[in-house]
């Protein structure tokens, strides 16, 4: 391996951004691919797959075979609100594979007797996302309703460009949450891109249903990054 | 790093190799490069190894590090990379409760 490269691909994963070691198993050449860089050919349709999925794996293109070594960051969710369905939330992501932690400054809400072995913030989002910004391997979930907690937390995971951005509540409630966030500066773009009402429609209804469509909604997500932007590849 | 709230740098091999080299060792680098059946560890899992035998991180449960350690050795000295296969499952794996019952394709290669 190349030196430059080991440090390279250090340097991204520390940072939390996605990269793959891209090794000629003939000649044992290799190069770090970053998300975004352009590959031509059967080999850039490979790494494209690679960044989506993940996995790591060999390939034959251009008459070679290359190990494509995939570093994703782990995905992290961030829920805003120590609520019912964040009780459900925590056990159901940790099993998906995803590191939850919940931010909540309401005490009474924030208590490791409601949340066992969870990452609890009982702080405002706007302290805690000082410390451990979002960024784009990272979803947010909002699900206190109530503005003084959300909104902060939504606006940032709109510039940090989460993955996945999910608010709790109505229509309605929704239609007076984007005035408040284009007042905040957010434009309706951006806004767009929350889902809200929370979850996919599986026509949820208790707690623990709702939870079990936020998860579902944030693996969707996560599975299609990048599609939109750069049209179908594969 | 403010931002590496998940990368477990004391156990990491790839960050352990970058230091070993930054120490100015001599450093093999083993990758799962392919697996059949039930391995252990998922391709693109890494061994590093150091030229007097110091290691971090795996390829298997511990059924195949040794033999890669050997290897990895020779790998420093010549600088030449090679492929290795393991047939996991061998009777005496099974008799001391190693049943993993798979195949895996390692490539090791010296750093630098």
């Amino acid at each position: 391996m190349d030196p430059y490269a080991l440090k390279m691909l250090n340097a991204e994963r520390r940072a939390r951004r996605a990269a793959i070691l891209v090794t000629d198993l003939g000649d044992g050449r290799d190069r770090i691919v970053r998300e975004g860089d352009q590959v031509a050919g059967d080999l850039g349709v490979a790494v494209a797959r690679a960044f989506r999925s993940g996995n790591s794996g060999s390939v034959e293109a251009e008459g070679r075979t290359f190990f494509l070594n995939a570093h994703l960051p782990q995905p992290r969710l961030v829920v805003v609100g120590a609520v019912h369905i964040s009780q459900a939330l925590a056990p159901m992501a940790r099993i998906a594979g995803y590191r939850l932690e919940i931010i909540d400054p309401r005490t009474a809400f924030a208590t490791s007797d409601r949340f066992p072995d969870v990452t609890l913030h009982a702080e405002w989002p706007e302290d805690v996302l000082k410390r451990e910004p979002l960024d784009s391997y990272t979803a947010l979930a909002a699900v206190t309703h109530d503005p003084k907690i959300d909104d902060f937390a939504l606006k940032a995971a709109l510039d940090a460009n989460c993955f996945y951005v999910g608010a709790l509540g109505s229509r309605k409630t929704h239609a007076k949450r984007v005035e408040r966030l284009l007042a905040l500066g957010a434009s309706a773009d951006e806004i767009a891109r929350i889902h809200a009402p929370i979850g996919l429609d599986i026509g949820a209804a208790s707690p623990a249903e709702i939870a079990v469509a936020v998860l579902a909604q944030v693996v969707h997500a996560f599975r299609s990054r990048g599609l939109e932007v750069k049209g179908a590849a594969a | 790093m403010e931002n590496s709230i998940y990368l477990d740098e004391a156990r990491d091999p790839l960050i352990i190799a970058e230091g070993w080299m930054k120490d100015g060792k001599d450093v093999a680098i083993a990758t799962v490069v392919e697996t059949w059946g039930s391995a252990p560890r998922p391709v693109g899992s890494h061994l590093v190894i150091d030229a007097d035998g110091n290691f971090h991180g795996s390829v298997s449960g511990g059924c195949v590090e040794g033999a890669v350690v050997t290897e990895a050795i020779d790998v420093i000295d010549t600088g030449k990379a090679r492929m290795l296969e393991f047939g996991v499952a061998d009777e005496t794996a099974w008799q001391v409760g190693l049943s993993c019952g798979g195949r895996i394709k390692v490539y090791v290669e010296r750093l630098g």
